[in-house]
């Protein structure tokens, strides 16, 4: 269980989360990347940056 | 086969090429671009390949060109990563190899942009040379909206925004097409439609099957071949005289085509990365 770092809600991530993958915070709606899935934990999403796209 | 995959933060398409790899069996290194101290000195590596999946175009184009110097094969290439990540560098591609594009015209100050804008006549599309998923877009109608957003992106913008990229308006009526082209074939393409004139998925533009006729395999080739080759998305615009060529990029988002065309795009892209592994 990850601890959302905005709300402190207590987190489920799926088995087939990856290190890297952003998920929504289910309480807060909060954007965060998981940092580790074992133990589970997040971080906050990194913001958006000027050269970020495909 | 020892396969490294350059990316950072992982979206469905990373996931989705994860799972490929290990379906088949295929053991393969992340490589996240925060962590990646480049000793530029230091030249071996144990890799056949490297898969370039960056979020951020300047690592992926520094990691891509150091990882080539020291022998490396990656896809995709350094060239093919430098000139899609400029959209004046891609326009230039597609001219030289005679691939119908929109007239642009580039200006590097706001008065000389202006007069570039007159001259295309309105309405033209400014862009930033560098930048995805439709940010940062301008249809310009007139000339009193040339003025004001020319003075703010050079008062506010960094001096890549002052670097004026004027694409010359080309009306789609709703949609565009996103072709997807691995090596020699385009393997799949999606209509990208939307009520606004950004058609990007990213900004909510809606993905139908479209078929790949001839014209649409023919010029998506050669627009890949153009910038170098590999796996590349390409972006059309339908008109009158036939398609034209938008913007192509390099390090594709797939998630919202694969159910649409029925085409298992991350099965494409782990095929093409093994053969080049195993050249």
């Amino acid at each position: 269980m990850a601890l959302c770092t905005e709300c402190e809600a207590e987190i489920t991530l799926e088995p087939s989360t990856e290190v890297g993958e952003i998920i929504q915070c289910p309480d807060c709606g909060m954007d965060l990347e998981v940092i580790s899935v074992d133990p589970p934990e997040v971080a906050p999403a990194p913001e958006e940056e000027e050269d970020w796209g495909e | 086969m020892k396969i490294g995959i350059l990316c950072s933060l992982v979206r469905k398409e990373e996931k989705l090429l994860f799972d490929e790899f290990r379906s088949r069996g295929l053991e393969f290194t992340r490589i996240d671009d925060r962590e990646l101290i480049l000793e530029l000195h230091q030249r071996q590596w144990d890799f056949d390949v490297i898969l370039e999946r960056c979020i951020n175009h300047s690592r992926a184009l520094h990691t891509l060109r150091y990882f080539a110097d020291c022998g490396v094969k990656t896809v995709n290439t350094y060239e093919v990563a430098n000139t899609c990540g400029d959209k004046l560098l891609t326009t230039l591609a597609l001219i030289r190899d005679k691939i119908p594009t929109p007239p642009v015209f580039v200006a590097h100050t706001p008065e000389s942009a202006l007069q570039a804008i007159e001259r295309l006549g309105y309405p033209v599309v400014l862009k930033p040379a560098v930048g995805s998923w439709g940010r940062l877009l301008s249809k310009v109608n007139d000339r009193e909206a040339a003025e004001a957003i020319l003075e703010h992106k050079e008062t506010l913008g960094s001096y890549h925004h002052s670097i004026f990229y004027i694409q010359k308006y080309v009306e789609k009526h709703g949609r565009d097409i996103r072709s997807f082209v691995v090596g020699d074939e385009t393997i799949c393409a999606i209509y990208r439609t939307s009520p606004h004139w950004i058609t990007n998925t990213a900004r909510g533009g809606v993905a139908t099957n479209c078929p790949v006729t001839h014209e649409v395999n023919e010029i998506s080739v050669r627009a890949a071949k153009a910038v170098g080759g590999g796996m590349v998305a390409i972006d059309l615009f339908e008109t009158p005289d036939g398609l034209l060529v938008n913007e192509v990029n390099y390090t594709m988002e797939f998630r919202n085509s694969i159910d649409t065309t029925g085409v298992n795009i991350p099965a494409k892209v782990v095929d093409y990365v093994v053969a080049v592994g195993g050249r």
